[in-house]
This record gives structure tokens, sequence and C-alpha cells, in this order.
């Protein structure tokens, strides 16, 4: 189980947090004006990295804040974290 | 022709003290074409280029396997076999592959198990109820044995649960599918194997595919470890990492691919002869021939390829079972381990073609593939060869997730294990 | 069998302590410090137990955690029994019974030792290749199988003892109190590094601390003695925590350890009552070092595996460590120096060692020479061809091995003996480091896998990491922990040691025989039966993968997971194929190190404190008043309020009338309540709902919609605007928690701009629902001050009040289509609130009604419940709910996925009423509906969500989903029963009140 670096708390155990997949998929502004397979590409299409993944997590039982972590999902072991709306690292 | 497995043959081999057995199957190197080309060599993997070499006789065809045939999640399941689907297109799906279960030993000459010692599935609450009285019910209409047991059933039929009512999870009721059980994960991967090698199919272990050659809107051939092999057909089988291989192609998939654990107790004498799933508590338990309590937990909910998984899992699954079973608190967890499981968001299975020509996909099993395995391989041996999904597989393309059509299994409750 | 084989002097044994138990029914004694394993061979018993697949008679082969064959059950039949336990681990304590499993009816003779003559038909795999004809027979044989495979038995009664969790963080834990971990946890801790210390064992010290030798001397004091003082120092270290007894279970990435602290196992049971039997310790470790040592390989030759076949380790262990000798006319065969230790220490207790048989044949160590000095005899360059001895080893057969090592020559020569010592070699406990994601290296050339990668702040030091010798180990400790722990000095500078110990091996993994291999019985895998040419079988048949040869053979999958097994499988597998052992890679070690229970898992999260339950602060008058209860989600609803001898059936029907005809109350606490505040409150809302909040006027309600992304229903409930800027919400009883988090995942991530607040709040209210045509007559009593006049307080409306001098929030809506009132009150008054509106509605014949009851006030009033008439499949406009979705507001959660082309079909499932032709029949919910039953496959058209008796409408009345219901109204259709089709007739969801009278009466 990994510890993570919450940006508001500092390092907790996973337990307390919930992953929320992949980050910096924005929500479209206009939906309505997208097409179906536009819409379904924001819906359910995923990298699903193997890999250096950009991921969102929330601190469920704590600050309850969400944030970005990126991590390896190869081997789990986390780069960096930072909080949203921050520029992501260069990783 | 190899040699044929029977009695027979096991006492004429005793006398050569069975240093004449043959290999089970080759070991070639990749010819440099092929007709199709299957990539993974887990038991879909390996039925598809059965029912290839089988059924549509192609039998210049190979099978790719980045590691060793079985390894991934055909290895690594809780091996539990059943058709009990609540929609149509699932049932149409699981009950066509549980058919081919029944008769699998004897087609393919090789002792896979197939142990039909029922499947029961535990209502803890008035929505489980109400739930798996519809699956029952849409089952027996759909042809599939199913029935809808009371507590008083349910207790009969597998005596060591706790059926008390003053439990956190007391059991309302259950449903029995009799023909449903387990089989042994390995024998499938081997006796498929065994079966498409007999047909000329190269099986082709530690061969890892590295990208994939388009020309425009088709497929040429897969880039490997052990070089370039042409094709103009790629059927991809290659569970959680799927989106791996998608990727090489320049296609994303509605996949997420997580980490899923499972246990194995140390064995016993015979405790509990029937496979009983509660999906409400996560908790999976069935007894292996060897004795050892057969344990399935729940996937992490973040993506991962270590093969590993949060030990707050097996807590959990731990802590179900021993509030069904409480007679199994002193018993010992021998051996813990993680897969991959790709998961599409309706739990249902994709098997189509994809927008590149001669490149098709069969994935997204979650946690309940090795079920499906040898109706997965028909169904996607007969898309590749014709270009088009049989009429059993039509509702379980890519294109649902466009329209919106889903096989929507774990919103109705019936959580696709 | 009463021989005694106790020799003075040893470690362990308190000689004053005699301790009596019972194996397979006969009474035997021991002492105080014993093992069962020990006191069982004090006793001259080897044979203990039965082997799994040829049930080949078994002795103890070892004096720790990799024994694969004495394995016995504890206190069979009883509550506190326990299969496969290892009679090398449980110390014994008076009183305890053990018995042999796997055979019947004894040990001594059973019956499946059969198995060991049809042996030459179950080679590795047989039962693939059999069993097949006829095919429905394969349940029968299996029911043989099953019987007869499975080592002991599952307890069948509830376990008597409780187990718990323990959390602990350090700077530095180290595994392993051998020499190397002593040593490393004393420079931690008197560093200053807050240490942990864990010992599988119940002594401190290791192999060392029984090293009684004039061979083995650091700083001139016997190695044995250096020791016993160190551990006397580091015991007076207060940053510094020792824990015996506890095995780590699993190394998990970023330093998360899992260990298994036994606590009782050892005691009396008259001495267990309400002690915790064993703690799970959660260990966070900032750095890591394993000390786990190395476990002494066996030899792989014929027969290979009877009863008085141990490790030479082993017997140097019992000898030393126990007192106890493990034969009288003991050999010992070995490929390295080890063996000729077990031998001096044999000597010199008066043990007579018959002879030693080493591979080796040019050898020459101080131990070797010591040792023919003391006239034992040194066969050089032999090998053990075969053994003999049914139930324990009587002799063995020798002969020469050829230069190559690849066969044997010479004549063969056969040697009389009762125990055999056998050494291989040591193989590094590398287990806990490749869990830990660890990558190992081959050393060729004394053929071990040792640690290479790490992947995490650790490190592994002394045997564990291929430094078998005092020499080596105390050499080179100093300078890994100093670099290791970041410090200046260890007291480990400049020690002084000597060793006789030469380190030459001749590592062949399958010993020549002068038989053929195919009539050898060689094993590999002492538990599972897997022999040598089962292996050889498994590659001839195209096995290559160690996995598949593992898995084929089941090599390595018994209760040891092949701790000493499998790497022989992997050196065969190697001379076979003719690959490098570097290039096979090993298998993986899965966690646990050791079998860990099931109960030491769980902790306390059992019977009630497994998934702790919610309860309103009304709870206790449900429980007064009788109620039955329904789990709903974490929450214990009541769900109906039986009198005197009333099923549930006549209860709901009572309660449902008397809402209707009079007054009804209900404890409506378990909805869930968010508090959503800020000058953005509406516009949230309107990005969440389908419907629109703009212009609900400050002291409205109104129902709500919540969808997903993909446009299906997921959550409804009635928010009410207190303020310009303050709603509360209330959603589901079962959602609450998954609305709130998905709330607040939109407004932190996609509309950070929004000025929002969300509070849970759903404990603190409570609410007390009062329904029915006198509903207002009670409430107005309870809440004397509150206008409650339509004019001043319409449906759909709030206000706040006063109960005395506690503020309330009173709502006028209504789940039940009656006339009614819901009070929320903060949530400690809310039983009191509940009594006085039973109280003032007295007289009113005012009914408690529990969840069932408002199921079927709702059905009559065609209300949806999120979850039973709708499942994941569901848009509102399915639920024919068109009116609730805004067709202005640009957009809302889920609204672009209501126009996809296949949410906009017509003939899509759709909420409908449905009614039976006899109107006594009541349907059963999850039934399916089809229109044509003869047509085949039948075509399902929906299902029936919701059905009721209502005694209301003195009818059956049911909500159902049908395809392309909406137009099918007046149509008949069919339920098609089991045994019976029920005709039903599409109706109008909406049964009771169509036109709202009964709300705003």
């Amino acid at each position: 189980m990994f510890i993570i670096n919450c940006p508001y708390c500092g390092e907790r155990e996973q337990s307390e947090f919930k992953a929320g997949g992949e980050a910096h998929i924005v929500r479209p502004k206009q939906p309505t004006e997208l097409s179906d397979d536009q819409w379904a590409e924001y819906l359910f299409m995923r990298k699903n990295i193997k890999g250096v993944q950009f991921e969102r997590w929330v601190h469920v039982h704590g600050c309850r804040k969400w944030f970005n972590v990126v991590r390896d999902t190869s081997n789990d072991m986390i780069k960096a974290v930072y909080k949203m709306g921050e520029k992501p690292p260069s990783i | 022709m190899k040699n044929n497995y029977s009695l027979f043959s096991l006492l004429k081999n005793a006398f050569s003290y069975h240093e004449n057995w043959e290999k089970a199957w080759k070991d070639p190197e990749p010819k440099k074409e092929y007709d199709a080309v299957i990539v993974g060599g887990g038991g879909h993997g390996l039925a598809t280029s059965y029912y290839l070499a089988k059924k549509h006789n192609m039998k210049n065809i190979a099978v790719v396997e980045k590691g060793w045939i079985g390894g991934g999640n055909t290895g690594r399941n809780t091996t539990i076999i059943r058709s009990n689907y609540l929609w149509d297109a699932s049932a149409g799906l699981y009950d066509h592959a549980l058919k081919i279960w029944e008769g699998l030993s004897q087609e393919l000459n090789y002792n896979v198990m197939f142990s039909q010692r029922g499947v029961m599935n535990l209502a803890h609450n008035l929505q489980d109820v109400r739930d798996l009285k519809r699956r029952t019910h849409a089952n027996r209409l759909n042809g599939i044995d199913a029935v809808y047991l009371n507590t008083e059933q349910v207790k009969k039929f597998c005596p060591i649960i706790n059926t008390s009512p003053d439990i956190r999870y007391p059991v309302l009721g259950g449903t029995l599918q009799r023909r449903a059980g387990t089989a042994r994960h390995d024998a499938v991967a081997w006796g498929y194997a065994r079966a498409a090698d007999e047909m000329g199919v190269d099986i082709i272990q530690n061969c890892e595919v590295k990208g994939i050659k388009r020309n425009g809107d088709s497929v040429e051939g897969i880039e490997t470890t052990k070089g370039f092999i042409k094709t103009k057909k790629i059927g991809v089988v290659t569970a959680g990492h799927s989106s791996v291989i998608a990727n090489m192609a320049g296609l994303k998939l509605p996949l997420e691919s997580k980490p899923l654990q499972a246990l194995v107790s140390e064995p016993v004498k015979p405790i509990i002869d029937t496979v009983v799933m509660s999906n409400a508590v996560h908790a999976y338990v069935s007894q292996s021939d060897k004795g050892e309590l057969v344990i399935g937990a729940g996937t992490d909910d973040y993506v991962s390829y270590s093969q590993k998984g949060s030990h707050d899992i097996i807590e959990g699954t731990l802590n179900a079972i021993l509030e069904l079973y409480p007679i199994f608190s002193r018993m010992k967890m021998l051996r813990q381990w993680g897969g991959i499981v790709d998961i599409c968001p309706d739990a249902s299975p994709i098997i189509s073609k994809t927008s590149i020509k001669g490149l098709y996909f069969n994935c997204g099993w979650g946690t309940g593939g090795f079920k499906a395995t040898p109706g997965s391989g028909d169904l996607f041996a007969h898309t590749i060869a014709n270009d088009e999904p049989h009429k059993l597989n039509a509702a379980f393309n890519i294109n649902r997730f466009v329209s919106g059509d889903l096989v929507d299994e774990h919103g109705a409750a019936a959580v696709a294990h | 069998m009463t021989k005694n084989l106790r020799v003075k002097t040893s470690k362990l044994i308190d000689e004053t302590y005699k301790i009596s138990f019972k194996f397979n029914g006969k009474t035997y004694y021991g002492y105080k410090g014993d093992t069962l394993a020990s006191a069982l061979l004090a006793n001259d018993v080897h044979l203990v137990g039965r082997s799994f697949k040829y049930h080949r008679p078994r002795g103890i082969m070892t004096a720790g955690s990799e024994e694969p064959n004495a394995i016995v059950q504890l206190h069979n039949n009883t509550s506190r029994t326990e299969p496969n336990v290892r009679a090398t681990e449980i110390e014994i304590y008076e009183g305890l019974i053990a018995s042999s499993q796997n055979c019947w009816p004894s040990v001594n003779f059973d019956i499946g030792g059969i198995n060991n003559f049809l042996s030459p038909l179950l080679p590795a795999g047989f039962y693939y290749k059999t069993f097949m004809w006829p095919s429905s027979f394969w349940k029968k044989y299996e029911y043989f199988i099953r019987k007869s495979a499975g080592l002991g038995k599952s307890p069948t009664k509830p376990d008597p003892d409780i187990y718990e969790h323990k959390y602990m963080h350090c700077d530095v834990l180290v595994i392993g109190a051998g020499i190397s971990g002593i040593m490393a946890a004393k420079a931690a801790a008197k560093n200053g590094f807050k240490t942990l210390l864990l010992e599988e064992k119940s002594y401190l010290g290791g192999s060392t601390i029984y090293q009684n030798s004039e061979h083995f001397k650091i700083n001139n004091q016997i190695s044995s003695s250096w020791l016993e003082k160190e551990i006397n120092e580091i015991k007076k270290i207060k940053n510094l925590e020792i824990k015996i007894r506890t095995s780590v279970a699993a190394f998990h990435g970023y330093n998360f350890l899992l260990a298994r602290e036994n606590l009782t196992d050892h005691l009396p049971l008259d001495q267990r009552k309400n002690k915790t039997r064993q703690k799970l310790l959660k260990i966070r470790a900032k750095k890591v070092i394993t000390a786990t040592g190395s476990l002494e390989r066996p030899l792989i030759f014929d027969n290979n595996d009877r009863p008085g076949i141990l490790l030479s380790s082993a017997i140097n262990k019992y000898a030393n460590l126990f007192g106890v000798a493990c034969g009288e006319k003991i050999i010992l065969f070995t490929n390295n120096d080890s063996a000729y230790e077990t031998a001096i220490n044999l000597n010199q207790k008066g043990v007579k060692v018959a002879a030693i048989i080493d591979n080796r044949e040019e050898v020459d160590s101080k131990l070797i020479k010591d040792t023919e000095k003391n006239n034992m005899k040194v066969y050089k360059g032999y090998t053990i061809v075969d053994t003999s001895g049914y139930r324990r080893i009587n002799s063995i057969s020798i002969m020469q091995l050829s230069k190559d090592g690849q066969k044997v020559i010479g004549t063969k020569k056969t040697i009389v003996c009762d125990c055999l010592g056998i050494s291989g070699g040591w193989t590094p406990a590398v287990h806990l480091f490749t869990q830990s994601g660890g990558k190992l290296k081959f050393r060729d050339e004394d053929q071990v896998f040792i640690p290479n990668i790490y992947p995490s702040d650790q490190i592994s030091i002394g045997a564990c990491n291929g430094d078998f010798t005092l020499n080596e180990i105390l050499s080179t400790i100093n300078n890994k922990l100093k670099e290791f722990l970041n410090i200046k000095e260890t007291d480990y500078k400049n020690l002084d040691v000597q060793s006789s110990y030469n380190k030459s091996k001749r590592n062949i993994w399958l010993l020549p025989s002068d038989k053929a291999i195919g009539k050898t019985k060689s094993f590999v895998d002492y538990q599972n039966d897997a022999t040598a040419k089962d292996i050889k079988l498994a590659l001839r048949e195209g096995f290559r993968s160690i996995e598949h040869v593992k898995r084929y053979t089941t090599t390595g999958m018994g209760t040891d997971q092949g701790k000493l097994g499998n790497m022989h499988a992997l050196g065969i597998i190697s001379e076979t194929s003719d690959s490098k052992m570097g290039e096979l890679g090993t298998t993986t070690f899965r966690p646990p190190y050791t079998p860990l229970t099931f109960g030491t898992i769980v902790g306390r999260n059992v019977g009630e404190y497994f998934d702790i339950f919610r309860k309103t602060p009304i709870h206790d008058w449900h429980i007064k008043n009788k109620a039955e209860f329904e789990n709903v989600g974490q929450w214990k609803r009541a769900w109906f309020y039986p009198k005197d001898g009333e099923n549930m059936y006549d209860a709901v029907q009572r309660e449902s009338k008397a809402a209707r005809d009079s007054a009804g109350i209900l404890d409506a606490s378990t909805l869930g309540k968010i508090d959503i505040q800020g000058t953005d409150a509406s516009e949230f809302l309107n990005r969440v709902y389908t419907n629109a909040w703009s212009k609900l006027a400050v002291g409205k309600c109104r129902y709500g919609l919540m969808l997903n992304e993909d446009g299906m229903v997921y959550d409804d409930g009635v928010t009410t605007r207190l303020d310009e800027n303050h709603y509360i919400m209330t959603t589901t009883t079962g959602g609450a928690a998954t609305v709130l988090g998905k709330l607040e995942d939109y407004l932190q991530t996609e509309w950070p701009e929004l000025d929002v607040y969300l509070t849970s709040v759903t404990d603190h209210y409570a609410t007390v629902s009062v329904c029915g045509p006198n509903s207002k007559k009670i409430v107005s009593q309870v809440i004397p001050d509150l206008d409650f006049s339509d004019e001043n307080f319409p449906h759909m409306s709030f206000k706040n009040a006063k109960i005395g001098k506690i503020k309330c929030r009173v709502m006028r809506i209504s789940f039940t289509g009656e006339h009614s009132y819901e009070i929320n009150i903060q949530a400690n008054y809310g039983k009191s609130v509940w009594e006085k509106c039973m109280e003032a509605g007295k007289e009113f014949n005012i009914t408690p009604y529990g969840t069932e009851t408002m199921h079927l006030l709702r059905a009559e009033k065609g209300f949806i419940i999120v979850g039973q008439d709708t499942d994941a499949t569901m848009t509102p406009i399915d639920l024919q709910m068109d009116w609730i979705v805004s067709k202005k507001k640009y957009d809302f959660i889920g609204k672009r996925s209501l126009y996809r082309s296949d949410t906009i079909k017509e003939d899509r499932k759709q909420l409908v009423g449905l009614l039976t032709e006899n109107p006594d029949e009541v349907l059963e919910e999850g039934a399916q509906i089809v229109a044509d039953i003869k047509k085949s496959p039948v075509e399902m058209l929906g299902h029936v969500t919701s059905s009721y008796y209502s005694p209301n409408l003195k009818k059956s009345i049911a909500l159902g989903v049908v395809r392309g219901g909406k137009n099918m109204l007046g149509q008949k259709l069919i339920i098609p029963m089991e045994n019976k089709q029920i005709n039903v007739t599409v109706a109008d969801p909406v049964f009771l009140d169509k036109e709202n009278k009964r709300l705003n009466a």
C-alpha cells in the first residue's frame, strides 16, 4: 500500500484516499455541440497507461480535497503530487 | 498424430517409465508471414487459435505470447464458471461458453476438470433478493438453469454458511446454477495449446509485441522481440495489457486496468463442495480438488500493471469470509497474488472489429473472463475469420460506447464475477 | 519407543520442567523449550506423517518453518483445532494433543500407501491425461480425488480466540535476530533510530547462538558466547523494541510490512482465555534491514525422503539447542563443509557418526581434519544412490562419483544407520526481498540467487545476502551498516574472526544413480511428492518455463511453498534443458512467507465489529416497539411494526391503511442530507440536477433527479431553499456518501470558479415524517407557534420553527401522496420529538410505519425508488419523467448522454403501471414481462420492479419497466412464472389520486 503525500495534509496511508482515474480530462464546456463519438471519447475512452500516468486522487478520509498524482503504473511508485489547477510537472 | 491421452496410454507409458511422451506443443520460431496472428497466449487467445484452425480452416496462424502460455489471468483466476447472467446478450454469450465447457475435456483430449458443483449467489438485503429473483426469472426464460433458494435451502446446499439472521449481512436467499462450477485453469491453456498445435498453429512463447505496422487503415504485421511478422489479421487478446497494444495501433479503448487479488488457504479435506459468491460483501469461495480454499477478492480502484494490490482488499475479503464462515477463522492463508484486469465501464467485454481493418480486440473481461474462455475463443475466431461478428457477440462491439447501448451487468446488480 | 535420546548441555531446554503431551493417542514427555518435533525425536519418534500423493511415510526433516513433512493436526474435533501445523514450530505445552494427517487408519498403517505402488501410473500431471471417460463420470472420479487430497481437517466450530491488529512505525525495522540482525539492530538503535527487531523463533541469536565450537571465534571468544553478550546488551537499549515469535509475513511496496506476533500458541489451553492469540502488526518502516538467514538445501537422490532423513543443520540444531540426538548411528551426506560442523558437535556430545559421505573428492579444511582425527570415516567423492527402511531409514547405499559428477562408478556399498543428515549447501532466504519488488542475481560460484536491485530503502545482510560464513558477515557488516544508516561508526570495526569453514562446494542438483531415472524416486518437493523424474517428464512434454514446470508437477505448491525444493527444480531444469540458471529466473515468491491465520488478518473486524451499523436517534424506540428491521446501505431502518402475532403482510396492510385514513409516522433520519451554501449555490444545483433551480423561491422545496454523466438516473431527493444562498439537499439513504463525493469532485475539479460549500449533515438531524389526513392536527400540536394554514405553509414549502426552545426545520413534502410534514431537528432531540408526535397523534390512531409501508404508499402514488425501479440503465425519459428534464438549461450532468443514438430510441424500457387480471394476485418483484409466450426464444420486454397489495385501492398494483411501455397503455401482457402465467394490463403508474387532492387537502 502506497504512502501518498497529500498536498494539503502531508504523507498519509493509501487507505485514506480514493483514486479518480486519469487526470486532465476536462469536461467539455459545450457538450451539446459534440458528436456522439466525441462525447464517448470524453466519457469512456482512456489512455490506461502502463508507465508514468497523471491521475486524480481524493483524500476522502482526510481533507476531502482532490489533487493530482504522477505515478508509474508499472510499479506503483509515485513521482510527484500537485494541486488541482497547478501545472503538471514535467516527468 | 500425437499420443492420445487415456488410461490406456498412461498404462502403456508406465512400462517405458514415461520416457516416450511427446511434447504437448512445439516451440517453433515465428515464420515470416501468417494468415492471422493472435496476440496473447492465455486461454482466450489459445482457444481463438484452436477454433480458427478447427472451424474456419485457418491453419497458417500463430499465437504470440510475451511470457509463457497461461501465465496471465488464466493462471491467476479463481476459475468460477457460470452463465446465469441477467441480460440476453450476456446470457447468450456465457451459456454458449458453458455448453462448450460441458464437452471440452473430451473435445481437447485433455482433462480440464470441469466440475459442475454448482454456483450459489447470495442475497443479503431486500434489493439483492429482488435482483436475484429478476435474474433467475430471466435465466429461466433464456433456457439457463437457475433456481432461487430461500435461506433454509441455501443452508441445506452449503451447511457451513452462517445463516443466522442477526449477522451484519444475513443470508436472505440466493440463486443456484447447478451446471455451473469450476475448472482447472492451467489445463485449459495447455489443452487448447496442445490441440491447436496439433492442427498446425504455431505457439510462440517469449515473443513480445513491440509495435503494430499499419498501412493507412489496414494492418500489415507486428513488430516483435523475435522480429517482424507479416499478417493481415491481428486478434488481440491481452487482457490487462489490451490498452498497451491498442496504443501501439493508435487506438484508445474504454478500459481501465486494475489490480485484482486472490488467495488460497492451506489444503484441507473436503469442507465446501460448491462455489459460493457474495457480491455484496465481496467474498467468493470454493475448494480446489487439492483441498485449498480458493478465495477471490475485489479490485482496487486505481490503474496498475504491477500485479500487486492493496492489503486492505485482502483484509476486507477475509472479513467477509469470516462473517459468512466463522469456522474458517483458524485456517491459514497459504498464498496470495494479484493479476491485472481490464474493465469496461459496463462490466461487459468487447469482442469486436475496430476502426482499423484487420485489427480485432477481445478484451474488457474484467474479473470474470475465465468462464467465457471457450465461447470467447469461438466467437472471436468467427469474428476474425469472417470480418464480422457472430450474432452472439454482436452486442459486444466497441461502438456501444458511442451509441449508449451498453450491456450493463454491474448496473443491474449482477456484478460480473 | 521409550528410548530417551536426550544429550546434555543444550541451550533451550529446561530439564527441570517436564511437560506431557499426546501424539496419535499416546502420551509422551518433553521439556520446557521443546518443539513438538524435538520432543518427538527425543522419544525416538520419526514417522509423523504421510505425503500428499503417494502416502509415503515421512518424518521430521527440518527444525524450522521450511518443514514439508512433519505437519500435524492440533486438538482434533475441538474448537481450537488447527490443521497443518508444523511440528518443528509449535512449542509443546502441558496438554497438547497432536495427530498425524492424511492417513487412515493410522500413520503406521495407511491404506493410501497403496498409491506408492500405483506410482508408475501416477506421473506428474496424470490427471490431465485420464478420468475423461465416460464424460459424465468426472464428478465421480473427482469425489474420490477430493477425498484423498487435502491434508488436515478444517475446523467445524467457531473460533474461541481473539485477534488484533497493531500499527507500528519505526525508523529501522530489522527482520531476523540471528547474528547479523542483532548487530544491525544494535547499530541502528545506538545511533538514535527508533528500531524494531522481529524474530520468528522464541529465542534470539539464530544458529550462532548454539555454535559452541573452538572452530568459530569472535574476538577470541567462542562465537555463541560473544553473541550472548551482544544480546544482553541490546535488551537494555530503550529505543529498541524486540519481538520474538513474530514472523514477517509480507513485505510490500513503500516499506509496508505485515508480521504475525504469536502470543498464546505456546501456552496450555487453560491459560489462553481472554488473551489475544495473535496480533497482525502493520508496520511502516523508514528503512528495512532484512537478515532472514538462509535455508539448508537437501540433496536429491533416490529414496531421499524416508523418516530419519533430516537436514544436517537440523540434526545439529536438535543436538545443540534442544539436547536431542536424532539417532544413535548417524550418517551425514554433504557437498560442503556444513555437515562437518554437525559431525564435530555430535561427536562432542557422544552421538555416534557412522560415516560422512562427501561428494567432493578433494576437500581440505580444519573442520574435516578435525573430523577425521576423531575417527569418523569420510567417503570422499561418493554419493548415496539409495536408502532403505520403510518407516525409518535403516541403511544407505553409496557409490563413487565419476570425475564429472554425471554418473556413478565402482561397486555399491551399503552402510547401516538409523538417521541420515543431508547438506546441499545454503539458499539465501530472499523471499521477503523479492516480495518487496527486489531483483535477484545469480552467483555462479556457489549457485545461489542473491539480492541485486533494491526497490525501496532497504538492505539485506548476512546469509540472506549470500554471506554465509562468519568471516564474510563480520568483515562486511561494519561498512554496510555505516553506509545504509548513514552513521559514523558501529561497534563492529576490526572484529577478529576465526573460522575453520571452507567455502568449497560441489553442487550437483540431481545426483546420479545406478538406476535409470524412470525407476527412481528422488524427491524435490517432499510434501507434494514431486520427483526429479516428474520435472524431467514436464520438460520432455514441452513445459519449459519454471512456472509451467512448477504448475505441471506441483513443485513448490505445498504448505512450505517450495522453501526446500524450488532451487533444485530450477537446477534440474537448467541441467536438463541446458539453459543457464540466471536466465531461467525464479518462480515468484508470493506472500505470506509462512501461512497466515485468517483470524489474524481479520483481527477484531468480526461479528458486531465487522461493518458497524448506523442507527438513527430514534432506534431505541423502534426496538422497544418491536420493529423488524431492514438493512439499507449502512443503516438499520425500521421495516414494519408487527402487533401481537401479525405477520409482515398484515402489519404492512394495517400501517398503510392507517396512514391514508388518519395518520402515520416514519423515521426518515437516514436520508442523506447535504448542506449547500454560497453565492453560486443555485447555479451549482442547476448543473447537478436535471431541472432548473434559479427561480425556486426562498422557503420552497423542489424534487430533483440527478444523473450520471452517462445519462442514467443516479439519485433523487427533495432540496429546499433555506435562504438566498443556502440549500439543504436530501439524497437516498444508500446514496448519501457517493452523492456528496460526486458533488465535491465536480465542484473542485470542473467548476472551481463556483462559490459553493458542501457539508454532510446527515447525522446532525433527526427527521420525523408525519403523514395522513390528520397530520396537520398532530404536527400543529407539537409546534403550536407555527401557522399551518395552507396559505402560509403550502405543499412543497418549509418553515423555521421551534419546539420548546429547540430550533427545527419543518418541510411540507410528501413521499406518500398524503398531506405530510417532515420535522428536522438536532439529532439528540429526535426521539423526544418522535414521542411528542406519538403523544399528540394518539387520538388520531397515529401509526408508526416502516420502510415497507413507505414503499407501498409511494407505489400507490407512482413515485419511484432509485435502485428499485431503476437500475443503471434508466434515463428520466425512460421513467416517463420528461417533465423534470429542463429543455432550457444549456447543460447539466448527463444531459449530453440523453441524446445519443441509443438513448433517444422510442422503444427503450419505460416505467409503467401493471394491473393483474385477478386483483388479488400480487406479482413477484423481479418477475419478467413478455407479450408472446409462444415465441422462441421468449422475448423479455422488461420486469416487475415494485409490487404490492394495496389496502387503499383494494387491489394488487405493480410498477415495472417494459420495452416501449409508454405507448402500451391498456395493452395485455404476460408474466410467465415457473408454473403459471399471470395476465396483466399496462396502466398509468399513478394508481391513486392523480389530481394530488390528498397532498393539498
